[in-house]
């Protein structure tokens, strides 16, 4: 019954890691687009720039974004929510590491096509829109969704600020019954589970996809 | 500014000596855990369904679970199981479990990387299949495994940074103590992130110049 209960507490914690997980990821994915084009782009400064923000933001763990984020906006800006902090913080870090996938994805299209499109005299919306996103799209969707069960697990550690997620609810539990054993294992169990959703997910979504293509 | 930087080399040696414990620790779980990468990647796609059961479990549960967790469940858990471990002991086991999780995977690939041909040359040369791994295969696999497992190794370094959340007295929880002590907690975490990137970046580059080097001949 107990059991149960600690299962019906992590459950109702769910959400908060699911939301961390898509806004972060949401961010990561828009901020990577800026930073994807500079790191491609035809001028070597911009491209140096590019290379540093990424290796800077990879080098320095995601706690102590997490932590910098929160507690320096809280002292000189203004008191900031810890789940808006920890999902700046992930963006942050997801948006350099998916300048690099979209980048390889790029890399997979044939440079045949961007040839041909520009001898169409597509503009460069036109060339963006209709021919590179939608390849890079379907060429970095597995990388993207390994790399988004990856974040999941950095969701937990969201909990060392303060967000009710699932690690942080375990945490609580834990010190209050002192039953960490079952707690715990229940916890992982459920990460487990999510992620063999996600990954069924992107794996269904892909085969669409493909099957769309192969028509 | 002049604050900034007399704040920073009052802190630095406080720093400097949570900096050495995190690397100790790091070092330490990478010890034993890409060893035992080692032998989940060849238990993994072994003959004898047992020891691919038990490989496949360890492999999945080690990569499933957010380290977080794990290290949570080694020292708030284990009490339960009359196992008491210190934080330090919990961290070396937590982080080289999933050191292992994750090595195998990248062990797994160098092992398939290796030419068929060579295995089928040291079989006819009449070698027995531990010997041949030992000396033909595994020491092949481990040059083209070496960049990744570097890159591993950083990502390691700064996983040790969540053993802060089990009272492990490395790098961030003695920054956290500084900010508490000192309510400064920007310049003190700018100061650990920097500590950080020092290590990390220099690595991040001899790794992908190692990459670059060892491709070359692909």
């Amino acid at each position: 019954m107990e059991t149960f209960n600690f299962l019906l507490a992590l459950l109702k914690a769910v959400p908060w890691s699911l939301a961390l997980t898509i806004s972060s990821f949401g961010i990561g994915a828009l901020l990577a687009i800026p930073l994807c084009m500079m790191r491609i782009s035809k001028r070597a400064g911009l491209r140096a720039i590019a290379l540093s923000i990424t290796v800077f933001i990879r080098s320095i763990p995601p706690i102590v974004w997490l932590f910098f984020i929160f507690f320096s906006f809280s002292e000189f800006v203004v008191q900031l929510n810890a789940f808006v902090a920890a999902m700046l913080g992930l963006g942050l870090i997801t948006a350099a590491n998916l300048a690099e996938i979209y980048r390889g994805a790029l890399q997979a299209i044939p440079a045949g096509q961007r040839e041909a499109s520009h001898v169409l005299g597509l503009s460069f919306w036109d060339r963006a829109s209709a021919i590179m996103v939608p390849q890079v799209f379907r060429y970095s969707l597995p990388a993207c969704s390994t790399y988004a069960i990856g974040l999941l697990k950095d969701t937990a550690i969201a909990s060392t600020i303060g967000v009710p997620e699932m690690a942080q609810v375990a945490y609580q539990i834990s010190q209050q019954t002192f039953k960490g054993l079952e707690i715990y294992a229940l916890a992982g169990g459920l990460y487990l589970v999510i992620s063999f959703a996600m990954a069924w997910l992107s794996r269904s979504v892909d085969t669409g996809l493909r099957a769309r293509i192969e028509r | 500014m002049n604050d900034l930087l007399s704040n920073w080399s009052e802190w630095l040696p406080e720093l400097f000596d949570g900096y050495k414990f995190s690397i100790q620790i790091c070092t330490l779980a990478l010890l034993w855990g890409v060893p035992v990468g080692l032998m989940l990647a060849i238990g993994t796609d072994s003959k004898t369904k047992l020891l691919r059961i038990v490989s496949i479990c360890l492999v999945e549960l080690g990569r499933g679970a957010p380290v977080l967790i794990l290290l949570q469940f080694f020292y708030f858990g284990l009490p339960n199981a009359h196992v008491s471990l210190s934080s330090a002991a919990a961290s070396i086991l937590a982080l080289g479990w999933s050191t292992a999780a994750y090595t195998s995977e990248i062990i797994r690939g160098g092992l398939k990387a290796v030419p068929a041909g060579q295995r089928e040359a040291a079989v006819t040369l009449g070698l027995p299949t531990m010997t041949a791994m030992r000396i033909v295969i595994i020491p092949q696999a481990m040059r083209i495994c070496l960049p990744p497992l570097l890159g591993f190794a950083m990502v390691m370094l700064q996983t040790t940074s969540l053993c802060f959340t089990i009272a492990l007295p490395e790098l961030v929880a003695r920054a956290n103590d500084i900010g508490s002590a000192s309510f400064q907690y920007m310049s003190v975490l700018m100061l650990t992130g920097l500590m950080y990137a020092a290590v990390c970046i220099p690595a991040t580059v001899i790794t992908s110049q190692m990459e670059k080097r060892l491709s070359k001949h692909i």
